[in-house]
């Protein structure tokens, strides 16, 4: 595990290279490290982790922090099998634009992460975040046709919302 | 989803009228090319396997594109069984996700809820007492050689071997009669809780357990001598489908599948969670990575399983099944009679539940089928924000399109029972 | 030990042979309607004898038809051919109940078909997802009449632990003869649910579910013109009367 000044050494690095604004923030929780970056840097951003020994994505996944803006988070969860070491790199989106370079794709900056090629799909679907440059983004887990994004936390759980007396006229519209 | 449309014709159902517009035009096109001159005399086809078909392991269908018999292109499309359990999860007290969580990768439910409870108690930072670590373990390994069983009934299914089906689901009939001696359920157990267990095994589960043992090498002993000198099985295992470890670790792809290619990445020996360094075993690695060698570390994992549960039953410690920890669990029930505070604890940890201090956690564990993750964001309330399980199978199946790209597609079907996918935990 | 014989109240100290047995009437009579008394006796049968044509259609009516129809039941309901369909966790049991200890062979079901067209029992084992509703739709209208629905497990049933946007229960979508709670349910339960679906085809093998659900005239006409239609002409005036169970799912996950 990289401890917690191991942790400020990798957000120094990475200052340093991508430049200041590249990581807003790092969190030493748990005995884990995670670092928040730019959203506009993450190809770059794991690129580098890649170098330093962090060569296996095991998960890439999206959390929702409504109601604080920005909303819509995803984590990449990296893993150093050499050494035994996790870190998590976060970044956060709006949600008026939700929109993340995919990382699946081979690129100028290097040898792509094609184990985000489902999970990215997955976080398009639930969480409505676009990945530019993903070759194929559409929905996987909820029929092509469906409407909204169920893992937002204000859909309802339903699906639909729950009528009451009180707003039964919204919700089910005029009888 | 949207409404239905109306069709035109009365009388015709949807189904069909979407079928009536589909014409031959575009192969014969692709006829009149060929004979045109330049064509190469061969055509694509592409073939929808599932989502209902007696050889997919749950509802996976797959679009392969075919020239003759040979697979050039092959699309997992999945979400047949998705259930929104993250969903359902961020609705519910912590301790009551457990069930909802458990249903996910339904064959290794136990491993569900490990990764799950393992996140949580990192969270609130409880100590699990080490008997309940190790009854964790038993469980855990138990639950791994139950899953693996089904797998190779499955898979010998597939490849055509009957009998071997029903001689896994009678070794599984143990394993789930030791499960139900421990909690009261065959399945979906709700054992594991934040905590510790939620009970200490009874008497004769001990004596029954050691009976299993005694039977399990010895039964995987006869598996091996059916399949291993069986020559049709050899033919469709042997040498199809390979896939080397660095395509693999690109793909994400761990567990068995990555073992079988040579690495010998194991969760269990390389960050060890849950008294695991506690148990001498070994990990199974293959050479080749093709079918026979997923085939052969998973028929070894299970003996080293019952290595394991041998010794942690050898050197089962006394003490409590569950954490002291009022605040994380329920007090003992007699406890309720003489006790002021046990009493007011029960009732907040059963009505409310126990609140978590925000912050997230991603906790992994080693399932029999790959990296299984939990990621747990918790905003200080008595329900978790964001439940993420990160699944293997998920992960895994991108790896079957590079598996089986040029090979046929009787290969393709056995690389499917090899690769082991549960639909349960790939749609969540 | 003495035993004392005693006549029950109100019965004559002497029984007439005569009178107890069973008025040994002989097919000939029976079949002419020499049991019924009285007014149920048919008009045309008094004084009479039955021509050929019309005891045909009497015999048809009454004995024959009744044990032939008895018969098919009993033989149905002894032979089902289970779909080979295992959703989630309910599978696992289901495989359980195949397996050798809770032997689904014992009672003539092991043959679970691959095909729709070869199987008369679907077991829904598992959750339903808004996905897989529309195919386990057209799995159901693929399947030969007479065919039954068992829904195993409490996901199907109702939407058993998850309420949310995902699942459908299977009643709505199909007509189910036998819901079997569980989650999962044992290989006991589901063995419980499949017998008494047995029973159930073995008393009535229509089940009544056609006027349960309205849906009289969705029967499956083959030889009207070329294509077979799932609603008929006749189905489509009965469909708009439907409620509920005809749902008819708007898309067929089209290919990538």
């Amino acid at each position: 595990m990289p401890d917690a000044t191991g942790l400020e050494l990798i957000a120094q690095e990475l200052r340093e290279a991508e430049g200041e604004g590249a990581v807003i923030e790092t969190t030493f929780f748990r005995a884990r490290g995670s670092v928040e970056i730019d959203p506009a840097r993450v190809r770059s951003v794991l690129a580098r982790l890649r170098e330093r020994g962090y060569s296996f994505l095991a998960s890439v996944h999206g959390v929702d922090y409504y109601p604080h803006e920005p909303r819509l988070g995803v984590h990449y969860e990296l893993l150093d099998m050499a050494r035994v070491d996790r870190i998590t790199v976060k970044l956060r989106v709006r949600s008026e634009r939700p929109e993340v370079d995919s990382v699946t794709e081979e690129g100028p900056d290097g040898p792509g992460w094609p184990t985000a090629d489902h999970q990215e799909r997955e976080v398009y679907d639930m969480f409505g975040v676009v990945f530019r440059g993903h070759r194929d983004l559409r929905r996987i887990l909820m029929p092509e046709d469906y409407e909204g994004h169920p893992q937002r936390r204000d859909f309802p759980v339903g699906g639909e919302p729950v009528a009451f007396t009180f707003n039964e006229r919204e919700t089910l519209g005029p009888m | 989803m949207g409404a239905p449309t109306p069709t035109d014709q009365p009388g015709i159902s949807e189904y069909r009228r979407r079928e009536q517009d589909v014409t031959l035009e575009p192969v014969r096109r692709q006829l009149a090319e060929r004979d045109g001159g330049g064509g190469s005399g061969e055509e694509l086809l592409t073939l929808n396997f599932g989502p209902h078909h007696p050889a997919t392991h749950g509802v996976l269908r797959l679009l392969v594109t075919l020239q003759g018999e040979v697979v050039r292109d092959l699309k997992p499309i999945i979400g047949y069984v998705h259930t929104g359990i993250e969903k359902t999860a961020e609705d519910k007290a912590y301790w009551k996700v457990i069930p909802v969580v458990e249903r996910m990768d339904y064959l290794s439910y136990y491993f569900n809820a490990m990764a799950y409870v393992g996140a949580v108690e990192r969270l609130v930072e409880v100590e699990v007492p080490r008997r309940a670590q190790y009854l964790r373990v038993i469980h855990l390994e138990l639950n791994r050689i139950a899953s693996h069983l089904i797998w190779l009934g499955t898979s010998a299914l597939d490849l055509g071997a009957v009998s071997i089906f029903l001689y896994c689901l009678r070794e599984r009939e143990l394993i789930l009669d030791l499960f139900e001696m421990s909690s009261g359920q065959r399945m979906h157990t709700r054992y594991f809780q934040v905590g510790g267990v939620m009970e200490d095994i009874p008497g004769g589960f001990e004596r029954k357990l050691r009976e299993f043992l005694k039977i399990m090498p010895e039964r995987a002993d006869e598996y091996g001598a059916i399949l291993n000198s069986n020559e049709i099985v050899l033919q469709r295992l042997r040498g199809t489908c390979p896939l080397d470890a660095d395509t693999l670790l690109a793909l994400g792809v761990s567990g068995p599948l990555l073992r079988a290619a040579g690495n010998p990445w194991d969760l269990r020996k390389a960050d060890p969670y849950c008294c695991y360094e506690d148990f001498s075993f070994k990990i199974p690695v293959g050479t080749v990575g093709d079918n026979y060698d997923r085939f052969a570390v998973r028929l070894a994992e299970i003996y080293e399983s019952v290595k394991i549960v041998a010794q942690a039953l050898d050197g089962l410690p006394e003490g409590p099944h569950m954490t002291e920890d009022r605040k994380v669990a329920l007090p003992p029930r007699h406890e309720l009679a003489t006790s002021m505070e046990a009493l007011i604890h029960h009732f907040k940890l059963v009505t409310e539940g126990f609140r978590v201090p925000p912050g997230e956690v991603y906790n992994a564990i080693e399932s029999p089928r790959g990296e299984l993750g939990c990621f747990v964001r918790s905003d200080g309330s008595s329900k978790p924000a964001r439940v993420h399980m990160r699944d293997p199978s998920f992960v895994n199946l991108q790896a079957l399109s590079h598996m089986t790209r040029g090979s046929y597609i009787a290969d393709m079907i056995a690389t499917t029972a090899m690769l082991d996918p549960i639909l349960g935990g790939i749609d969540r | 030990m003495e035993v004392r014989r005693e006549r029950l109240r109100g019965q004559p100290a002497h029984v007439d042979a005569d009178a107890l047995r069973v008025r040994s009437l002989n097919a000939h009579q029976l079949l002419r309607g020499a049991d019924l008394e009285g007014a149920n006796r048919p008009a045309h049968l008094h004084g009479t004898e039955l021509d050929e044509s019309e005891l045909e259609r009497y015999v048809h009516e009454r004995v024959l038809t009744t044990t032939l129809e008895s018969t098919v039941a009993w033989a149905r309901s002894n032979s089902f051919f289970p779909l080979a369909f295992g959703l989630a966790c309910c599978a696992m049991e289901q495989f359980h109940t195949a397996g050798s200890r809770m032997d689904i062979a014992r009672f003539g079901f092991e043959a679970f078909r691959a095909s729709p067209r070869q199987a008369d029992l679907i077991i829904l084992a598992g959750r339903v997802s808004i996905k897989m509703a529309p195919i386990i739709r057209r799995l159901y209208d693929q399947m030969l009449e007479p065919k039954w629905a068992i829904s195993m497990g409490a996901c199907c049933s109702s939407m058993g632990v998850f309420n949310n946007y995902a699942l459908v229960p299977a009643d709505k979508f199909l007509p189910i003869d036998v819901h079997v709670p569980g989650c999962p349910p044992r290989p006991e339960s589901l063995m419980h649910g499949i017998l008494k679906l047995r029973k159930m085809v073995q008393d009535d093998p229509d089940l009544g579910w056609r006027d349960r659900y309205q849906a009289r005239g969705t029967e499956e006409v083959i030889g009207e013109g070329d294509t077979p239609d799932v609603v008929d002409a006749r189905g489509a005036a009965a469909a708009a009367v439907n409620a509920g169970v005809d749902a008819r799912p708007a898309q067929d996950t089209p290919g990538a």
